[in-house]
């Protein structure tokens, strides 16, 4: 995998560039051309010539003296970075990637993995240096607290490294393996842990963010590979065609950051309010998009073939259908699974007083997954799984820790927004993940669990006993717990939107124009051929009136001719 | 007043019939492939069929609607009482005891009453309520943006197919009452354009003189 992601990062590289010979040339910074003024140059650092390629950067990174370390934290590497680029830590402390917090305005929702709770691991609180391994930044160990203001703590690495190297460790709040790197200990990814250069790390930095930089945390969300979103995992480093046509490189060739555009550090694009319509579709022809939406480059009617008419039907389309809907057939494409259902429940079971596994579910590519872990519980896995469907606004709402719910019914844990037929809502494909989890049973609230905390005497993962988990997670976070818990179903939605299909596979017209097709029980469309209108039936019927009576008719004059009368007609 | 054997149907007049005919038998397959009554072929491929075939049925009724008001043939379809009772009475009656058709076709009236009352009917509100809801759903694009525009296709929606299934009872009726008198009979006027009329000496004569009567 990693070999990938470097190919990848580094065909990237060079395709931006445009001159692979250059770059070559570039990578080997020994060749230094002797020129005029060379005594004057500063020691180690050595600015380009007219002699030497040009450079689409400003900066060859592994030219500066600073970055040549050694470093002995990545702090130190981020002090470095610092030390040119001085807003750079604050513009990164402003973003959702540093605060794992989200206001929303619509809702008034405080949210953010800070804040929320999910299916899927359930609460960061309690179990940080785990979750936090993700975190774009060092240290982050309580999460009841919000990470210090200080601009040493951001990990400018994750983003920027091109050496391919550098990667953190799944328990160590976000520091990087350094030598010696702990036995056992492993990458977020999964692998085993390798010790990071980061002199190497530092000195290959450039932007914008690769698709390894992204991926690295954002395909593996939820503890492996496509467990949480469905349509981000592994595959999409190097996808075929037929999986991603706007990252593969036989296709559009993007990184994330071509439609999730940034500024200040702020990337487009959010989970919590999803662009399902165009937020600027008045912009000029040919200025830049600016959100990561479809619209931004498609426009709303983006249909040119196969011919006129079609053409003109499939952009009548466009003012209920996302886009996605239609043009995401299903998710987790490619051969890497995503989890479908969680049912933590059943978590803590042992056998001889010893926690065990199994592996029932077989992926595509003959990898054997879990179905049960004595630490999560049960698992159910999906490849090419056809999404659900809901009109929305892209606006979520979530169950928030602390909000009473109705264990007689199915807890969302995030409500969809949106009205059938309204000008700011869609019908958005989504993966549904179906969970179980832990909750009150006395004041109804979900219960924070603790899981991750070895040595502690409470963490599931190394104790296997709920009473005890659950007590430590609800102490850590203050809250009142009655100690009467049980665990209630669960759903909890993510919005599709990666891994587009070629045109030829977007979903046919006779998926939905049919009875029960994919578009069955969604409200405030008309979508013929899925079941015969009012109109139809009454015409039917009037229909049917009209054929009896002719063959009744008919069958009168038989009877009459036959007893000798028969007819004419003028 | 004695029958000949008349060219009461012009070319151009069994065309329009039987390009009609077919039309809207392809537009009964692909609505009903649409409407979900059938699932024979791609439904992208019913929605282009029905849509070509119904523009071009749409530029045929512009024509013989032309063809219509210039020729004066129009008047055929101008429905009266005079004749309506009787022909009424053999349909529910007369027709089952063996009794004559009351009615005798003429050169200016060919149609029964009771036939240019339905086929009135037929022109003047089942063709005008399937194409203008068919215009209208064709050209969602343009309004789909309004208020409601979703409420509103689907009332136009039902409005098309309910026009459609009145057209189609139209047919039924139609095709059946060919049979009463002989089938044959009936649709032979339609293929050769000679139909048995009765004239007057004098279009007699004129008709002779133009070589549209065959004896």
């Amino acid at each position: 995998m990693r070999q990938t992601a470097l190919c990848i990062t580094a065909l990237v590289s060079a395709v931006m560039m445009g001159q692979l010979p250059a770059y070559a040339q570039q990578a080997a910074p020994e060749e230094e051309t002797p020129a005029i003024g060379a005594q004057s140059r500063p020691a180690g650092s050595a600015p380009a010539h007219m002699s030497d390629p040009v450079s689409d950067s400003t900066a060859d990174h592994s030219k500066l003296m600073k970055l040549k370390g050694p470093f002995a934290s990545g702090s130190q590497v981020t002090e470095a970075c610092l030390s040119c680029h001085t807003e750079a830590g604050n513009q990164v402390m402003h973003s959702v990637h540093w605060k794992w917090e989200y206001q929303n305005e619509k809702t008034g929702q405080l949210l953010g993995k800070a804040h929320e709770m999910n299916a899927f691991c359930g609460n960061v609180a309690s179990n940080e240096v785990r979750c936090t391994s993700c975190h774009t930044g060092y240290g982050w160990t309580d999460i009841r607290a919000q990470m210090p203001d200080d601009p040493t703590k951001v990990d400018c690495l994750v983003c920027h490294d091109k050496s391919g190297q550098y990667t953190k460790q799944d328990n160590l709040a976000g520091e990087p393996p350094l030598e010696p790197v702990a036995a056992g200990a492993k990458t977020i990814t999964g692998e085993p842990a390798w010790p990071v250069d980061l002199a190497e790390a530092a000195q290959s930095v450039g932007p914008p963010p690769g698709r390894d930089n992204c991926g690295n945390c954002h395909f593996y969300g939820g503890g492996g590979d496509n467990v949480k979103h469905g349509d981000l995992s592994s595959v999409l480093f190097n996808p075929p065609q037929d999986v991603d046509v706007h990252m593969s490189p036989d296709g559009g060739n993007f990184a994330c950051a071509t439609c999730h555009v940034s500024d200040k550090h702020v990337f487009e694009g959010s989970r919590y309010q999803t662009d399902v319509v165009d937020p600027n579709p008045d912009r000029m022809a040919g200025s830049a998009h600016d959100a990561a939406a479809c619209q931004s480059c498609h426009t709303d009617t983006p249909h040119k073939g196969p011919n006129a008419l079609i053409a003109a039907k499939l952009n009548d389309h466009t003012d209920t259908l996302a886009c996605q809907t239609c043009h995401i057939p299903s998710f987790a494409r490619g051969g890497v699974a995503t989890k479908t259902k969680w049912d933590w429940s059943t978590a803590g079971k042992l056998k001889d007083g010893k926690p065990y596994s199994e592996e029932n579910y077989v992926q595509s590519d003959g990898k054997h997954l879990h179905t049960y872990l004595t630490i999560k519980g049960n698992f159910e896995y999906g490849e090419n799984v056809v999404p659900v469907y809901a009109w929305s606004n892209g606006v979520m709402t979530y169950t928030l820790p602390e909000e009473k719910i109705d264990p007689s019914k199915v807890v969302e844990i995030n409500k969809i927004g949106g009205t059938p037929g309204a000008a700011d809502s869609r019908i958005f494909p989504f993966k549904r993940l179906d969970g179980s989890q832990a909750y009150d049973k006395q004041r109804e609230v979900l219960l924070y669990n603790h899981v991750y905390g070895p040595g502690d005497g409470t963490a599931l993962w190394q104790y296997y006993d709920w009473k005890k988990s659950l007590q430590a997670g609800m102490d850590y976070v203050g809250a009142e717990y009655s100690g009467d818990f049980g665990f209630v179903d669960t759903y909890m939605y993510w919005p599709i939107t990666h891994m587009v299909a070629p045109k030829e596979d977007a979903v046919q017209c006779e998926s939905c124009h049919a009875k029960d097709g994919r578009m069955a029980n969604i409200a405030g469309i008309y979508v013929p051929g899925a079941e015969i209108n009012l109109g139809g039936k009454i015409g039917l019927a009037v229909f049917l009136m009209a054929l009896l009576g002719a063959l009744g008719h008919g069958l009168l004059r038989v009877i009459s001719r036959s007893k000798g009368k028969g007819d004419h007609h003028g | 007043m004695a029958e000949h054997c008349v060219k009461v149907y012009s070319r151009f007049n069994r065309l329009w019939h039987w390009s009609q005919v077919v039309s809207i038998m392809l537009l009964f397959f692909t609505g009903a492939r649409l409407l979900g009554l059938h699932q024979l072929g791609p439904f992208g491929l019913a929605v282009m069929v029905h849509t070509v075939v119904a523009l071009a049925l749409l530029v045929l009724w512009v024509f013989a609607s032309f063809w219509l008001f210039t020729t004066g043939g129009w008047r055929q379809f101008v429905p009266r009482l005079s004749g309506m009772w009787q022909v009424s009475r053999f349909y529910a009656y007369g027709v089952f005891k063996g009794e004559k058709h009351p009615y005798k076709k003429s050169f200016e009236h060919r149609h029964n009453p009771l036939q240019a009352a339905s086929y009135f009917v037929l022109k003047m509100a089942l063709f005008p309520a399937i194409w203008i809801s068919g215009l209208a759903y064709l050209s969602y694009g343009f309004w789909d943006h309004l208020d409601g525009g979703s409420f509103f296709l689907q009332i136009i929606a039902n409005f098309h197919v309910l026009a459609a299934f009145a057209i189609a009872s139209f047919v039924v009726i139609h095709v059946y009452l060919l049979t009463i008198g002989g089938f044959r009979h009936h649709v032979r006027p339609m293929v050769t354009g000679y139909e048995q009329v009765d004239l007057t000496p004098e279009a007699e004569a004129y008709f002779r003189q133009t070589g549209r009567v065959i004896d």
